[in-house]
This record gives C-alpha cells, structure tokens and sequence, in this order.
C-alpha cells in the first residue's frame, strides 16, 4: 500500500505561484509559500483540478513514462473507453485499438466488454444488498479518496466491485499468458488514462494488494502517434468492432443507464459530490440503491488528459451508443455464472485515510479550535488569498497549526502601522517583507 | 483543565437553500476535532433532523453547540408553533407535515424519534405559540 502517493506532483521551476491551482482545489490542499505552490498530500483527493488550471502547465500528472515498459516482453495497451471519443466517428474503436500495434505495443484490448459485464454485477449486486444503501460507485478513484479522507462513514457504502479496468486487465494478461506462453510479469499492461486520478487505482487499488495494471500513458500523450497511425495505414482488420452498453460508461448516466433500477441517481463534479455526501452522512437518500459518482463535472470524457471538447466526446459516446450500444458483447447467464465464482467481488475492506486532527489530544484540540475562531473573526474574510492560504477560514487553521503566521494576512500585517507610530521603519520594513514575499519575482 | 468549544448558529424558517449548512459546518467542525467517525455520525443525523424542523415549521431558530472533552452538547431553541402533544410527536411515522413538505421528501415521520435514537440524552420541552427547545447529548467516549 502507498497510501501516500499522489497522482500529481508540482515543478516547482515552471510555478510562478499565481495561485489559480490554490483557489480552485475543492479540499484546500495547495498552498503558495515565497511564489510557489505547495501539495499537502494528506489533504489531496488527485481530482486534477489544478491540472487543468495552472497558467504555466506546472502541475504534473505523474503518469508513467514509456521507458517504464522496457523491461517487459510484451505490452498491452488497455485504453479507457474515453479514448474512444476522442476521434471522429468514422475511426471505430476496432480501427483505434488496431492502431496500437502500430505504434509500439503488442497488442490493445478493449475495456467497455468488461464494463458492461461489471454492469451486470452491478446490478447483482443490488439485487440482492440492501443494509448499506445507497450504494456508492468506487469506479473514479477520486471518489473513493474523498470518501477515505473526509467521510469514513460512508465507506461500506463503496459498492465492493472491480473495476471494469482491473477486470480487462486481468483478462488481457491471462488470455496473453496462453497465448505466448510468457509469465505475468513479462507482460506488461499499460492503461491509456484520462486522467492522472487513475494512477491511484493502479499504485494503491482499493481492496486489492497490487493492480493488474503495469502502469498508465495518457490519452495526451499517446493521441499524437495514434492519429498519425491512423490516417497513414491500412487497418488490418484483426478486430471485430466493440459492441455493448459498455461503451456509455465514459459519460454521465453511462453506469446507472445500464440498470434496471430507477432508484439511481447520476452526479458529475466534485462540489456537487461533496454535497450528496453531505445528504447521505446525515441519513438521507436510503431509498436510492446506486449513486454514480464522477470527479470531474463532465465524467469520464471530462478528464485532464483528454484533447477533445468534453462536450463533443460526449456526443460521439451518445452516437456509438445508438450505433453499437443494443448489441450487447457479453453473455448475461455467462456473467451470471461468474459472479457466483465471486470473480467480480472484492472481499476486505477500504481503509479511512483521515486528515490528522487539529491535534491528537481532545482537550487541546478544543483549545485549538477556539483560537480558531478567534483568529478568524479578526480576519477580513474576503478570501483574497494574499496570505498563501486559500481562504480566510483555512489561514485560520494554518495559524492555529503553526503552518503560517498571523503576520502573513496583508490587513493584519497593515494594522500594525498604525500602532507603529514611532521609529517605526523598522517595523514597517519588516512587515513590506512579509506582504511582499508573495508577489516580488 | 477543562477545555470546551462553544457556539451558536442561526436557523431561518422556511430558508430552504440554506437548510442544511449548519449541519456541515458542526461536521467539518467535529473532523477536525478528530471525533470518531461513528460519533459523528450521530450528531449528523441529529443536527440536521433538527435543523429541517426549524426550516419547516418555525420561524426562526438556534442551534448551540457546546463541546468538551466528555461530550457534545446541541441545544436546539425555535420560535415556532410549538408542540400539541411531545407523547405522540415522539412515535415514528407521526407528522404533521404539509403535503408540500412531503414533497420535499420530509414527513416521514422519523424527524424526532430519529434525534432521539441518536442521542444519548435527549431533552424536549415545548410551549403552543411560543416554541420547542431540545437538548441533545452525545458522549464522545
């Protein structure tokens, strides 16, 4: 377990602290400290907000790197669905999956086959489980951070399923042992990810040891090579098309439109997310059975790592759907059979990650907290963000824990002058420091 | 020494855009605190059951919290019309709420009975005309 790993990581040479990444992060995990950003890991949920936001491209997802795959003998690229939509139309997703080999795998295998047939575990699943409702989706490994660090509660409400990813791949590397002969570990399995949160499924899988995944390319970063594969040769016509209600997943409803339940319910957006967790720890929604839940405001064809629209990628899914989505890939009773075998269930449980306390004795984290809201009345609440820390509310909490100075809010600091009357250059010099350490270059 | 954190929150009748916000804050405040998930589980659902009533049936309202080292204290004071018979408010599936509220998805019935359930003491008093004051205590060990 890396429970401390992080999908993102910031170059502290490309950050001019502009502090866009500081507003934005719904968990208040950045701050801005003499012009550059810092990540608290305990606090990041890897939603990648701060990837897209950042003027100067200086928040880094860390996905893996080509040369990772050198030391396998045969790779397989495991594209997310998404990367699908990502093209126009007419490049089917046999032609996209074919274009792999040409362009330095051994093979690729589609994902949105295993989706559908997590759909029908899914549904399963709630056929058949009712103490915990409403279930929630572990799928957006965003989801399943925020629930780790901010609502352990709802824990057993992660419904305890594979993801169509870990399933796909565990196939595609049986299925390849067979087929060359070769053992697990020369095979390597390389997910095309739209999104850096995914490197947190695959480097610490929820109630999992290790993941089937060897590693993940983005969908940026891969798109290149793809297009040029695919405008300059022939398909060799070695896949048959992919089919199935699977291939909906990538959008918003694209899980819940796959099961019989109406009881569902579909959000998209990390606020708004926050905001049924909040519904749910206070005992609501127990008639709802299943809540798909995305990070990102548009799913899955909203990622970081995507290059197009999401809005247009989300148009192509509608379209594939009406064009592949009644044919279903996968055989329900064959399905049905394996989930008897429990080959979709994941047993053990997903530990709470909380954020350390304001401190670990009750009584002193009391006292803490009233200095708290001592410091915060003083405070301007204009959230400008001057000081480094997000808000006013969180500078509060920094100060309290020694993680900033009192000094460091600009009204605060401004305030001194006029109780500084005499031989007070000194004491202004010092403070015009401190303001400006934020903004000088 | 005996340290304790004390505030009080306002609560709008009727304000159902904000109805809720309460709830959150005293969680968030409980997080940081470091309370046990399954104790803060509790106060949730006692908090807010108590806040919607406020928000559906009073004209404005107050919400204290009190915590110390022991235990977490909510007194929750409404002006509102009060309550003709605590006996029967207290049975699970009695609601005098409005269809309107109902098509909020509240009126089950469960609102006091389900504080009540969450509390580890639990006070009620009310007036017709004038208002309700609960006192609610969760034991934090």
């Amino acid at each position: 377990m890396q429970n401390d790993f992080r999908s993102i990581k910031i170059d502290s040479e490309k950050c001019q602290g502009r502090m866009a990444c500081m507003r934005i992060c719904p968990t208040q995990a950045i701050r801005v400290k003499n012009r550059k950003a810092i990540l608290i890991n305990e606090k990041c949920i890897d939603c990648g907000m701060c990837v897209r936001v950042c003027p100067n491209n200086a928040v880094i997802p860390k996905t893996s790197s080509f040369s990772d795959f050198s030391k396998f003998k045969y790779t397989i690229a495991l594209p997310s669905p998404v990367l699908y939509s990502q093209f126009k139309v007419e490049i089917t997703p046999s032609l996209i999956l074919n274009a792999f080999k040409k362009i330095g795998f051994d093979d690729a295998y589609d994902v949105a086959c295993a989706s559908e047939a997590v759909s029908i575990a899914i549904q399963e699943f709630l056929d058949t489980n009712f103490t915990h409702q409403p279930y929630i989706s572990p799928f957006c490994p965003v989801i399943v951070r925020l629930v780790q660090i901010r609502y352990p509660n709802l824990l057993e409400q992660l419904i305890p399923i594979d993801s169509p990813m870990e399933i796909a791949a565990r196939e595609a590397k049986n299925l390849k042992m067979k087929e060359t002969g070769l053992s697990a570990k020369d095979i390597g399995v390389i997910y095309i990810t739209p999104c850096p949160a995914k490197m947190i499924a695959i480097k610490n899988p929820p109630r999992k040891k290790y993941s089937f995944v060897d590693g993940a390319i983005s969908i940026a970063e891969i798109y290149p090579n793809l297009i040029q594969a695919l405008t300059k040769s022939n398909d060799d016509g070695s896949k048959s098309e992919i089919k199935g209600i699977g291939l909906g997943w990538p959008m918003l409803g694209g899980q819940v439109s796959t099961l019989k339940a109406h009881d569902t319910i579909a959000i998209a957006g990390i606020l708004e997310v926050i905001r049924i967790f909040e519904e749910i720890e206070n005992g609501k929604l127990k008639n709802i059975k299943y809540i798909e839940c995305h990070s990102c405001n548009t799913a899955c064809v909203g990622g970081s790592l995507n290059i197009e629209n999401p809005y247009i990628a989300r148009n192509r899914v509608i379209k594939m759907l009406e064009k592949y989505g009644n044919t279903p890939c996968q055989d329900r009773n064959y399905i049905k059979n394996l989930i008897q075998k429990n080959f979709f269930s994941l047993p053990g449980k997903i530990p709470p990650t909380p954020i350390a306390p304001i401190d670990s004795d009750i009584s002193q984290a009391l006292k803490k907290i009233q200095e708290k809201a001592n410091i915060y009345e003083k405070l301007p609440k204009i959230d400008c963000g001057a000081c480094g820390s997000p808000d006013c509310n969180t500078f509060s909490e920094d100060v309290i824990t020694n993680n900033a100075e009192l000094d460091d809010c600009v009204f605060i600091a401004l305030k001194k002058f006029d109780n500084a009357t005499v031989k007070s250059s000194d004491i202004i010099k010092k403070h015009l420091n401190k303001i400006y350490k934020n903004f000088d270059n | 020494m005996n340290e304790f954190f004390s505030q009080t929150y306002e609560i709008k009748g009727k304000d159902f855009q904000n109805a809720g916000k309460v709830s959150t804050g005293i969680k968030t405040l409980l997080k940081q605190l470091g309370i046990k998930p399954e104790i803060i589980r509790k106060v949730a659902i006692a908090c807010y059951e108590a806040e919607m009533n406020i928000v559906m049936y009073a004209k404005t309202g107050t919400m204290k919290l009190d915590i110390d080292t022991k235990k977490i204290k909510i007194t929750v004071l409404d002006q509102g019309p009060g309550i003709q018979d605590i006996d029967l408010a207290m049975k699970e599936g009695y609601s005098t709420a409005t269809p309107e509220m109902r098509e909020m998805g509240f009126g089950a019935g469960m609102g006091l009975p389900n504080i009540k359930k969450n509390s580890d003491e639990f006070k009620i008093e009310s007036s017709i005309g004038e208002g309700t004051k609960l006192e609610i205590t969760i034991f934090i060990n």
